[in-house]
């Protein structure tokens, strides 16, 4: 199954290749990881997206937590939550592809933030398979470059990850 | 005042406490080994391998309740120190691991002797640091320390570029350290250890099974009273040997691959298993879907929450400290109205009694050849169980783990999780070093012994009157029995030709060797060299060269799948 999970952790050097050192040692799957500071900027946060069996996820999670560098740990898949992925798209856009990818593009409220004579750069942000549609939607041979940040998640109302 | 780097460093190992350090010196440690030189507190050991400054200190470690420490240059002094921090790893042994690094600014550059000890290290240490302020050096030996001895313990190293440990700072030991994102639990959880007493005082062919937990958390007195109060048959692990004594009734011997037959066949069919401190590794469950293939409910009692449910799922965890976990469970037992089904048990005994009948460490003594199993009886017999016994890995660890007997834990000093042929003799230099006076036996084989040999000049210089057992078969022996067990007697570079005359090699680095090669003689030259106080003596014991350890559970088998000497 796939399961999301959050996790604060020590913003130290050497801090993010202890967990991706945990994940490649012990072979668990990572389908994305992302990492930036929060507002405490001795604290950063993660997001990974894995998949496993029960066992293993439980494994992950108490594994998690056993790094001295990680404050704490939520399994986001556990209850309510919210994910959100931002994807940079460049399209070739010329001729009558032009006027159609700004339509696509509006549909999934996804904004042209760079434009040149030959292509646009669309923003998007959405959950996973909203971005995949997306991908799906415009034609294929169009796509210059795609850049996609993985999933960022955060619990829904009173869930919230905290010191 | 102002103080440099290493000063700092060693002022933090003396407020620690710490007796001795062992390492080698290099360029980028020269600093500290300047400040060494100053002082008297700490005392060095020169070793002559990393590795071996590694297993000293976790030899004196696991033979006290201190943490080791140790101390090696960049470059090749780390790299040689990996197999130690991999072995204590994995065995749960605190320890700190001091490395010099290149200067701060030359890093990342390929410098000289140049490596990344961090990344290196990793895998295997329970947390390292690279200190690239020398403002940041007392805080990280103080997290160093208390990192390494609390919680699940294990190595931690803090690698010391050579700029930090010449820069100065105003030095002040911090009295007590925080760390927000570590807080071991020590205390159980009560209502799970209410749930764990009423399913041990319900259970019909309850078990307890103890491992290096009960001897990390030096809780063999509250384990005892627990097995005593209960009735129940204990078996220990490798790694707990001692935690419970030997020479109890109701100790049933070593589980495993080569634990008895009652330990086995009492772990596979009991209805409620008490785990203590043990991780259900795969040497001693062996198959885990045979294991699973009866039903039983398993509590199990350990301070690391990823030990719990890893391999094995159990009914009712309990995260904690061995020592705190067993007294609450004393004091609910204690209180309790209820007491143990005295005729269930009865028949379990009953029953365990029938599979001890097996006499399963039995083994046919000769007149002509050594057995390796009789010099390890004559061993305990003459040391009256009471030595520290260091080993090696390999057979002659089974054997003695299997025939010595230990009635008091940290006394069996082995690598157990990496299975480190070499940890043997430099170990009993850090126990020996620890318990001046103290008998302190290394069993070894011929194969294991030439992997830190160079250790005999250290024991030399400072005086360590370790005795050495060699069970020399001229084997590789543990791989010679799987050859023929396993791989139709093809015995694949697994006979140790070429070897060296020990005695004379013993001679060469001043110490004392004797040649054994009659059964006859084992008692008299065992005696002889405990009479020998002052010197390291080596026994060079010329052992049945085709004995093999029972029983055994072949790898992946389940624990009643078991060979008995007999059944060849
Ligand atoms: C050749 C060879 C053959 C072997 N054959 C066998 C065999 O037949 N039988 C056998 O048993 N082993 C055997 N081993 C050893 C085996 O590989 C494991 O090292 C060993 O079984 C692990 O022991 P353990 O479960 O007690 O765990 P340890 O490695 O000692 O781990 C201790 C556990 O206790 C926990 N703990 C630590 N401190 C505390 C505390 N204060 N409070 C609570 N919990 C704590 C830890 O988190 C950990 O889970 C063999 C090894 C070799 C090299
Ligand atoms: C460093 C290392 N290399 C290889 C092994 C694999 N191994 C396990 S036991 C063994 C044989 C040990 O031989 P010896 O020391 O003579 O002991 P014996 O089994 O003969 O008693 C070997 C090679 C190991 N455990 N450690
Ligand atoms: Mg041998």
């Amino acid at each position: 199954m796939r399961h999301i999970i959050s996790l604060l952790m020590e913003n130290e050097a050497g801090a993010l290749s202890r967990v991706a050192g945990l994940f490649s040692a012990r072979g668990y799957n990572i389908e994305s990881l992302n990492v930036a500071p929060t507002e405490d900027p001795t604290m950063s946060r993660m997001t990974i997206v894995t998949s496993g069996s029960d066992e293993v996820i439980e494994q992950i999670n108490k594994q998690l937590n056993k790094l001295v560098d990680v404050v704490s740990v939520m399994d986001l898949s556990d209850g309510d939550h919210i994910e959100r992925e931002l994807m940079l798209v460049k399209v070739h856009a010329t001729g009558e592809a032009r006027e159609e990818l700004k339509r696509i593009a509006d549909i999934f409220r996804g904004r042209i933030i760079d434009v040149s004579d030959k292509t646009y750069t669309i923003e998007l942000t959405g959950s996973g398979s909203k971005l995949d549609s997306f991908l799906q939607a415009i034609d294929h041979s169009l796509i210059l470059e795609t850049v996609r940040t993985g999933a960022s998640g955060i619990g829904r109302g009173d869930r919230i990850l905290k010191l | 005042m102002e103080l440099t780097g290493a000063e700092i460093t060693i002022r933090c190992l003396q407020e620690e406490g710490v007796e001795y350090v062992f390492g080698y010196p290099g360029g980028a440690v020269l600093f500290i080994y300047d400040e060494l030189f100053k002082q008297e507190q700490v005392k060095h050991v020169l070793v002559r391998h990393e590795q071996a400054a590694v297993h000293a200190a976790d030899g004196y470690a696991r033979s006290t309740d201190k943490v080791g420490v140790a101390l090696v240059t960049s470059g090749p002094g780390v790299t040689n120190a990996v197999t130690g921090i991999a072995t204590a790893y994995m065995d749960s042994i605190p320890l700190v691991v001091i490395s010099g690094q290149v200067p701060t600014s030359y890093i990342g550059e390929d410098a000289f002797q140049e490596v990344d000890t961090v990344g290196i290290t990793r895998p295997c240490v329970k947390h390292n640091f690279l200190v690239k302020d020398v403002r940041d050096i007392a805080s990280t030996m103080k997290k160093a320390f208390y990192l390494a001895k609390s919680g699940r313990p294990g190595p931690v190293l803090v690698d010391i570029p050579k700029d930090v440990s010449q820069q100065k700072t105003e030095y002040s030991y911090p009295a007590t350290v925080n760390i927000r994102s570590y807080t071991p639990q020590t205390h159980g959880d009560i209502g799970q250890i209410k749930r764990a007493a009423q399913l041990l005082l319900e259970a019909k062919r309850p078990m307890v099974y103890a491992g290096g937990g009960v001897v990390l958390s030096d809780a063999s007195k509250q384990l005892t009273e627990l097995v005593r109060l209960l009735g129940v048959p204990c078996t220990n692990t490798l790694m707990g040997l001692g935690g419970y004594p030997a020479d109890d009734r109701q100790f049933v011997g070593m589980l495993g691959m080569h634990g008895t037959y009652e330990a086995n066949l009492g772990m596979q069919n009991c209805d409620v298993l008490l785990a203590v401190g043990a991780r259900f590794d795969d040497r001693v469950i062996g198959n885990v879907g045979h294991f699973n293939s009866v039903p039983r409910k398993i509590i199990h009692i350990d301070i690391d929450p990823a030990s719990i449910s890893k391999r094995v799922k159990v009914d009712v965890p309990i995260v904690g400290d061995v020592a705190h976990v067993l007294a609450d469970l004393l004091s609910v037992l204690n209180s309790s109205k209820q007491k143990p089904d005295a005729a269930a048990l009865k028949d379990w005994w009953k029953q365990i009694d029938e599979w001890r009948a097996a006499n399963s460490l039995a083994y046919k003594n000769s007149s002509e050849v050594i057995k390796p199993q009789y010099v390890i009886e004559q061993l305990h017999k003459l040391t009256h169980g009471d030595a520290f016994v260091t080993s090696d890995v390999g057979q002659h660890q089974m054997w003695a783990a299997q025939y010595y007997g230990f009635n008091h834990p940290r006394r069996w000093i082995n690598s157990g999780g990496l299975g480190t042929m070499g940890f043997g003799l430099p170990a009993a230099m850090g126990v020996q070093l620890a318990h001046p006076g103290a008998p302190v036996a290394c069993v070894t084989g011929e194969g294991s012994i030439q992997m830190n040999i160079q250790e005999l000049s250290t024991c030399k210089q400072y005086q360590l009157p370790i005795k050495i057992i060699a069970l020399n078969n001229r084997y590789l022996g543990m791989v010679r029995q799987w050859q023929e067990f396993f791989h139709g007697n093809r015995y694949s570079h697994s006979y140790m030709d070429a070897l060296p005359d020990f005695v004379k090699l013993a001679e060469a680095y001043g110490h004392v060797g004797i040649l054994v090669e009659k059964p006859s003689d084992v008692e008299g030259a065992l005696k002889e060299a405990f009479a020998r106080k002052d010197e390291l003596v080596f026994l060079d014991f010329r052992t049945d060269m085709t004995e093999n350890v029972y029983p055994m559970v072949p790898g992946g088998k389940g624990l009643s799948e078991v060979i008995l000497a007999e059944d060849l």
